[in-house]
């Protein structure tokens, strides 16, 4: 599902995930699985969800990502809690 | 023993606080080992404490505090020993792991846990014992043991219950989801929230406060505002090895074992 507003949450998904985990903006694409592009283990993915609930001031439960991997689906997931 | 050096923890005292470093790769899993240089340090702290006002418990692994009990130990022990030797291990493990816990809960100084990162299931038990937790930006609070088909083992539910209120525990234990930091600061769990690689600092900080005041009254202060519910934390015992023995505990350490994808620490 796509709208402006999840597009722009998207956008800021992707801009903190390569700030943090080191990888080009360019190289993020909105249905890439985050797991295989981020080169990321479970540890470290709890560590993006703590810093997109700070970034966006929302609680996600981590089972919100159960069968979520790719950065458009995790934007629909938060843009629910907005 | 003033300072230690072993091969999952160590201490020290510094400036009148015991400071004991977890540092058991890759997240300070408890296992059988760890239970040992735990007992030896519990052995110690009547020396120490003559010597000491506060007492801090921290991590130096990036990951976090710690991760909980050792599940590649118990599943491997599991299917080395027969199913009744098993669970007659667990029993014996949960009341010396208890025996500790309870020693640290109870003891006249003034405790800190100085937690960060992934501080789950029995790593979020043993923070649990002390009198304040302090933490990083970067922590998460966590009981999976559901996931598992168990509870928590090492006297969390009782602790929990001590300190928060229900329909938090029952939110923490029945969704076994994870909590941040500032929803653990809103509940009552974190006392103070530190820079991200700053609980340690902030925890000298206060031990620092602490160690100003007379020690017999703060250690009778503590006793009558923390009481340690002991018949709770053998019925905790007795829940975890009922259902320790059932199939579905069996399949869900195997798979939390042989799992090779990138999500064992996500619900």
């Amino acid at each position: 599902m796509s709208s402006p507003a999840v597009d722009h949450t998207l956008d800021e998904i992707l801009n903190l995930a390569a700030s943090h985990f080191k990888v080009p903006r360019e190289k993020l694409n909105a249905d890439d699985d985050f797991f295989k592009t981020l080169g990321i283990d479970s540890l470290q993915a709890l560590d993006l969800l703590t810093r997109l609930e700070q970034h966006f001031r929302i609680e996600l439960p981590d089972y919100e990502l159960q069968g979520v991997s790719d950065f458009r689906t995790l934007a629909n997931r938060i843009q629910a809690r907005l | 023993m003033n300072t230690f050096k072993g091969e999952t923890l160590s201490w020290q005292t510094v400036n009148g606080v015991i400071e004991l470093a977890l540092h058991r790769e890759t997240c300070n899993e408890i296992g059988s080992l760890t239970l040992v240089e735990l007992e030896k340090f519990v052995a110690s702290v009547p020396e120490l404490a003559a010597e000491a006002h506060s007492l801090i418990l921290y991590s130096t692994q990036k990951a976090g505090f710690s991760a909980g009990a050792d599940l590649r130990e118990l599943f491997e022990r599991g299917q080395r020993m027969g199913k009744e030797a098993a669970l007659r291990g667990v029993r014996e493990f949960l009341e010396r792991i208890h025996a500790v816990m309870n020693a640290i809960d109870a003891f006249p100084l003034t405790t800190i846990a100085a937690v960060h990162g992934v501080t789950f299931g029995g790593g979020f038990e043993l923070a649990l014992v002390c009198d304040i937790i302090i933490a990083d930006r970067m922590t998460r609070f966590c009981f999976p043991e559901l996931r598992l088909g168990l509870i928590p083992g090492f006297g969390g539910i009782p602790r929990l219950k001590r300190d928060l209120g229900n329909a938090v525990v029952r939110d923490l234990l029945l969704t076994g989801r994870s909590f941040n930091v500032m929803k653990a600061q809103q509940v009552g769990l974190v006392s103070q929230i530190a820079a991200e690689g700053e609980s340690l600092q902030v925890a000298r900080s206060t031990a620092s406060q602490i160690g100003k005041f007379d020690r017999q009254t703060a250690a009778a202060a503590k006793e009558f505002v923390k009481p340690i519910p002991y018949a709770e934390l053998k019925r905790e015992i007795d829940i975890f090895c009922d259902l320790f023995s059932r199939p579905a505990v069996e399949k869900g350490l195997r798979q939390f074992v042989e799992n090779e994808g990138p999500q064992p620490y996500l619900p």
